[in-house]
């Protein structure tokens, strides 16, 4: 899969780095099946003992085994797979509630895992500079209603129309770290009968 | 301007011999007002006039941030000093006026932190007593751990053991020595922030301790407060007042601009805090940088001098002031 390529916007959007060891008594790395071959590259490069410090959270693409074994493979002191980022994000949390100061956190795969976790991270008590995020696979988004509230999963379309409030929003670069999601707004709000052309962007 | 140009005017309420070297004070308005509010780890700058000799050192805060009728400082005598804390131990008496800065906090609590880890060093110890009592509180969690040379020394030690149980851990040197720090910066709860003060050689490993354990910077806190060094005295130009002065060997660069009438920004008075960094217009000799603020690529270009702490030996300082 290719590198991320989110380009240049406004401050608020998040950027992404490439994952690399930081000093650290506990590493915990979470990803997805686009972000699996991050994970795996840093441990093919890690420094002897240091998988015995590693936990890894991964969520797998349904009916998809070759990814799940090459992580078990690499030898971490803790490896569960669950099948959706909501359960991945709990166990994260239980995980972080009993981890220690001197802990890392590693985020690979798609945005919505990504920011989900940050939030998590943050909620736990781990400070941002001690979280590093890769960004692998779709750029599709999550996005909140402004509006209605409404959390949307992996949106693709610019517009998109709220399944909540029928609202026609227009996905902004506007991203809250706290929801871990980028911001809505009616896109018609003058002229509900404006029609405007629904494209796919977020690849 | 600083802090330091709007002092206030206390008279000394008491004065209690603490130990073999050091001395509590206390002190109230002179009318009985309100002083002003302030948080835990904050300083005042006490102004000293002995003499001819006008002295200006920051002292801890030391008092219950929520007792405004009375401030608390404690001070260790050092006879090797420039003279500062002689003079509090020697000539300072209840009754007596004296003028002090309001409060400026550079070593406050983070309020995020889940909890708070203390590390005390001898008369680093001032700091925490009015942390303690604002994180008792708050009812976060804390934990202090405090080391001096021997239990004699040990200022407060009991009556801090008294106050807050368990929260306190106190180690000797000549009883076992300090805490282990890896082994207590390891076993910490995520969301812990750490704050150490004390000596050089104390701030340096716990620092250094927790940064390869992992912790990041944001949580790791201190506060060194350097009194200024003792030297030569030497002559400094001031370009935009165009005068030249001289700094006696006791005095500090910032007490003889201060002296010559001269307005120069300062806070914190040891070093610590940047705000008298000066530029240097003509440098020829050597400039000793005792502050912690400068970068090694600035004190190499001898283009900036913090004047609360650095000394000069040479044939020319020209400073733009």
């Amino acid at each position: 899969m290719s590198e991320s390529l989110i380009e240049e916007s406004i401050l608020s959007r998040p950027k992404y780095g490439q994952l690399a060891i930081a000093p650290g008594l506990a590493h915990y790395f979470v990803a997805d099946a686009s972000g699996a071959e991050c994970v795996i590259r840093v441990a093919q490069t890690a420094p002897k003992g240091f998988m015995e410090k590693v936990h890894i959270l991964y969520v797998p693409t349904p009916g998809e085994n070759a990814l799940i074994t090459a992580l078990y493979a690499l030898g971490a002191k803790r490896f569960e797979h669950v099948p959706t980022i909501d359960a991945a994000i709990a166990k994260l949390g239980d995980w972080l509630s009993e981890s220690k100061m001197g802990s890392q956190l590693y985020l690979a795969g798609t945005e919505g895992l990504i920011g989900r976790a940050v939030a998590k991270g943050e909620e736990c008590g781990l400070d941002h500079t001690a979280v590093q995020c890769e960004h692998r696979g779709s750029l599709a988004r999550r996005v909140q209603c402004v509006h209605c509230k409404t959390m949307i999963e992996k949106v693709t379309t610019q517009p998109v129309k709220c399944p909540s409030c029928d609202l026609l929003l227009l996905v902004r670069d506007h991203y809250s770290r706290r929801l871990a999601a980028f911001q809505g707004v009616c896109i018609n709000a003058e002229d509900p009968t404006e029609e405007v052309e629904i494209r796919e962007v977020f690849k | 301007m600083s802090a330091s140009d709007h002092l206030i005017p206390v008279v000394v309420s008491r004065v209690v011999e603490v130990n073999s070297i050091i001395k509590r004070f206390e002190f109230k308005h002179i009318h009985g007002n309100e002083l002003p509010a302030f948080s835990g780890g904050a300083h005042i700058v006490v102004e000293m006039l002995d003499g001819p000799i006008k002295r200006k050192n920051a002292y801890s805060l030391m008092s219950s941030p929520f007792d405004r009728d009375q401030y608390a400082i404690s001070v260790r005598r050092d006879d090797n000093g420039r003279g500062g804390s002689k003079f509090m131990h020697e000539k300072v008496e209840p009754g007596m006026r004296m003028n002090i800065s309001a409060p400026v906090n550079l070593f406050a609590l983070d309020l995020r932190a889940r909890k708070h880890l203390m590390i005390a060093g001898g008369i680093g110890i001032t700091p925490f007593i009015a942390q303690m009592t604002q994180a008792s509180s708050l009812g976060v969690p804390f934990e202090l751990h405090y080391a001096a040379r021997s239990a004699s020394q040990a200022a407060y030690m009991d009556s801090l053991q008294d106050r807050f149980g368990d929260h306190v851990r106190c180690y000797c040197d000549d009883a076992g020595g300090g805490p282990d720090l890896a082994a207590l910066l390891s076993d910490q709860p995520l969301g812990t922030h750490v704050y150490v003060c004390g000596p050089k050689g104390m701030i340096e490993a716990v620092v250094q301790t927790a940064t390869d354990l992992g912790w990041p910077a944001a949580h790791i806190h201190f506060e060194h407060f350097l009194s200024p060094p003792v030297g030569k005295a030497f002559s400094v130009h001031l370009a935009k007042a165009g005068i030249d002065i001289t700094v006696g060997p006791e005095q500090s660069l910032l007490e003889a601009i201060e002296a010559s009438g001269t307005p120069v920004k300062c806070l914190c008075r040891g070093g610590a805090c940047g705000q008298c960094e000066t530029k240097v217009v003509t440098c020829d000799g050597d400039i000793a940088h005792n502050d912690h603020w400068l970068d090694d690529d600035q004190r190499a270009s001898k283009q900036f001098i913090m004047p609360c702490v650095s000394r000069f030996s040479g044939k020319r300082l020209e400073l733009d002031l």
